[in-house]
């Protein structure tokens, strides 16, 4: 009976493709309003991300435009290279090489959020803990065994795993929750909203003109809907001789 | 203003005297007599005409800034979301216009099941429509290759291997679409240009011969009633208004609901929670690394869940080519002197109705990961989706029928009773435990096997009961249709 209700519950609320059973998720819906935390969200991307990663279908003064940093501001505090304001977030790295150095090429990060989505970032940046079987030292919750380093640890510090006390022989133990063991730069609230920042920025960055898409569907909407009045009312009139 | 006038209908007179404009005009919208009772399915049709031009228009569009080639697809699709002006809402157009071309579809399909449409005279223009549909397949399959995402790439792949299953010439078949051992860079070009010239063209000549034949024909409505037999006497049907205007600005109103919606989609949800464009799309392809769950869009779900239901793959791929094909037969394989459902007996509404659950549940699996649940379930909608297509001949002939039919109706009969005696012991044999099984026995009975033996007998009691309800047709259909 049991099984006929998980069928029955399969088909009313058909849960996302993707969602694998078991996997603990932490909840996050980007705030793509927040002008300021897109743009320290920017610059954490810029000071940490970018050069490994990189974002190469986004060009830098589309980001400024959007995020209402000028071009000398932006030339000062968020770029690092001899770049030009108009073009991509590019990076110098070979991937042959890094896939050599890192085992994997770090991916190209414009479109990540959309593939990944906001909650899945947030408890990837939240759940880096210390694994010495690893090689960089850390492995995380929402990854496993990623090869990527913990690398806002210094804002952060380091966590370490707590188990679940299942007794028996052989059974892989369970990792409950994360505690911080040495503290960063930032407290844990601080963590969390830097983080918060960081993925906002990440989901602007997947659709830059996201917020302004919203903003015109509400003229189009409205435009419609106007224009249903006038086609109804036309073809009310139309079908007076019919009826 | 009299002289413009005078000066358009010269024009007119001119292009008419050279160009059968006004004959075109008349006979496909002015005097074109469709019956006044249309609802809400029949405006669909049109909806489907609107959809194709916004494909049509947007996908020009497209093609101006998209780059075929295994380097460049993926970064060119992006430079259009971003750096080309409005592009994203071309884009946006296109990606939910193609979904809604599949909805729209579907229920224009779907208003033919319920209202008979394919039945005598409009078995042809039927036939024009499945081809329209299966060409509509094609050019989806094709275009979702393009934006060379890894669903993009891992969905072509296993579409492409299922040609591969077939005997004897399968893998030379596979070669041939490909271009190529693997979905490569050739066969992004070839689907390219299949995508934006050869099945659009063939789309268009279809799209025409399907409003020829209709036309010819004439439109059927929800109460089955040829209109055309009772005329005045100039020749119009009693039951008839002229296309235009009645039609048009009638159908006008539906375009712009349709439109309402559509645009909603495209500018407040155009991922449509990742049955639009699937979030796995936004990965670049990667031949190396295949996603751990490949699912095709939602409008081939259905088809999809009947091929996985089979273990064989061969088989699999044969159940889904019926599975589309059985289509084709509707007109011969109705036999109901009733074309409405209105004026339908019951065992063609429970069999419509059981037809439209397993279409829609099958959907919902195709996109489901494997499960023993979900695999036993879809085998029964699948069997519940054929045998909607063998009873049909069986329920709407009378049933003291001789020769060809009634021997058609035992084999059927004998052919539910088999299955179901089958499955049944198989699954009684799988029942008792072996040395090595030490499962308790009532944990084995709550299994989905059971329940799917379940399911059919129930399945296979009910078409028993069919004899009880001895006529297909529940009351007379009207000479005149129906109007308030």
């Amino acid at each position: 009976m049991k099984r006929a209700i998980v069928m029955l519950l399969a088909l009313l609320i058909h849960a996302p493709a993707w969602a694998k059973a078991g996997e603990q998720m932490l909840h996050y819906e980007a705030d793509l309003s927040n002008q300021q935390s897109l743009q320290r969200g920017a610059r954490l991307f810029v000071n940490y991300c970018l050069s490994c990663h990189s974002a190469s279908f986004m060009r830098y003064n589309r980001m400024g435009r959007d995020l209402g940093i000028p071009d000398d501001v932006l030339k000062a505090n968020l770029m690092f290279g001899t770049d030009k304001t108009g073009e991509t977030m590019a990076v110098a790295m070979n991937p042959q090489e890094a896939a050599q150095w890192f085992g994997v090429a770090p991916p190209d990060l414009s479109v990540t959020a959309r593939a990944r989505g906001a909650s899945w970032l947030y408890t990837y940046f939240m759940t880096f803990y210390r694994d010495p079987a690893r090689p960089t030292g850390v492995n995380n919750l929402a990854f496993k065994d990623v090869a990527m380093p913990h690398v806002l640890w210094e804002l952060q510090g380091w966590q370490r795993p707590l188990y679940s006390e299942e007794a028996g022989s052989g059974a892989t133990p369970t990792i409950t929750h994360l505690e911080l063991e040495s503290p960063g730069l930032l407290d844990q609230e601080g963590y969390r909203r830097a983080v918060q920042d960081l993925v906002n920025f990440l989901v602007y960055l997947g659709e830059p003109i996201k917020l302004k898409r919203q903003a015109i569907g509400g003229w189009v909407m409205a435009y419609l809907l106007v224009l249903l009045g006038i086609v109804y009312l036309l073809k009310r009139e139309f079908w007076k001789d019919v009826h | 203003m009299n002289s413009v006038v005078r000066t358009l209908t010269g024009f007119r007179d001119w292009v008419d005297a050279r160009f059968p404009l006004m004959q075109l005009w008349n006979d496909h919208l002015a005097r074109y007599y469709a019956p006044k009772n249309f609802n809400f399915w029949y405006y669909f049709g049109s909806l489907a005409m609107l959809v194709l031009v916004i494909q049509i228009v947007t996908g020009i569009w497209l093609t101006m800034n998209y780059k075929p080639g295994a380097d460049l697809a993926f970064a060119s699709v992006e430079y259009i979301m971003r750096d080309v002006e409005w592009g994203w809402w071309i884009r946006y157009m296109h990606s939910t216009g193609g979904s809604a071309f599949f909805v729209v579809v579907y229920l224009h399909m779907y208003r033919a099941l319920l209202y008979g449409s394919y039945k005598q005279p409009r078995e042809l223009l039927w036939v024009i429509g499945m081809f329209i549909y299966l060409t509509l397949m094609g050019e989806a399959f094709f275009g979702y290759l393009l934006p060379w995402g890894q669903m993009s790439y891992w969905g072509a792949q296993v579409i492409i291997s299922l040609f591969g299953a077939l005997p004897w010439i399968g893998d030379d078949l596979a070669l041939l679409i490909r271009g190529d051992f693997v979905v490569s860079d050739v066969t992004l070009n070839r689907f390219f240009s299949f995508h934006v010239i050869a099945l659009p063209l063939l789309l268009c000549g279809l799209v025409g011969a399907h409003l020829l034949a209709l036309h010819e024909v004439g439109s059927n409505n929800p109460d089955g009633v040829e209109i055309k037999k009772h005329k005045d006497a100039n020749g119009v049907p009693l039951d008839g208004i002229a296309f235009h205007p009645y039609y048009t600005v009638k159908d006008l109103v539906g375009a712009v609901v349709f439109l309402i919606i559509f645009c909603a989609v495209v500018f407040f949800s155009p991922e449509m929670g990742g049955y639009f464009l699937e979030h796995a799309n936004f990965v670049p392809a990667d031949p190396l690394k295949t996603p751990e769950h490949i699912a095709p869009v939602w409008y081939f779900t259905p088809y999809y869940a009947i091929l996985r239901a089979i273990p064989n793959q061969l088989g699999g791929v044969i159940a889904m080519g019926s599975a589309t094909f059985m289509f084709f037969l509707l007109p011969w394989l109705d036999r109901s002197p009733v074309k409405s459902i209105r004026y339908r007996g019951w065992r063609y509404r429970v069999a419509l109705a059981l037809f439209t659950l397993s279409f829609l549940i099958l959907g919902v699996m195709g996109v489901q990961p494997v499960t023993p649940e979900f695999t036993w379930l879809s085998r029964f909608c699948a069997i519940v989706y054929f045998l909607y297509f063998f009873f049909l001949l069986s329920i709407t002939t009378p049933d003291d029928s001789r020769g060809f039919v009634r021997y058609y109706k035992l084999c059927l009969r004998g052919l539910v009773w088999a299955l179901t005696v089958g499955f049944t012991y198989s699954w009684i044999k799988g029942l008792p435990a072996n040395e090595l099984d030490k499962t308790p026995l009532m944990d084995k009975l709550d299994s989905p096997s059971t329940y799917f033996v379940i399911a059919l007998l129930l399945l296979a009691a009910l078409i028993e009961t069919f004899k009880f309800y001895r006529q297909d047709v529940d009351a007379i259909p009207p000479e005149r249709v129906r109007w308030s």
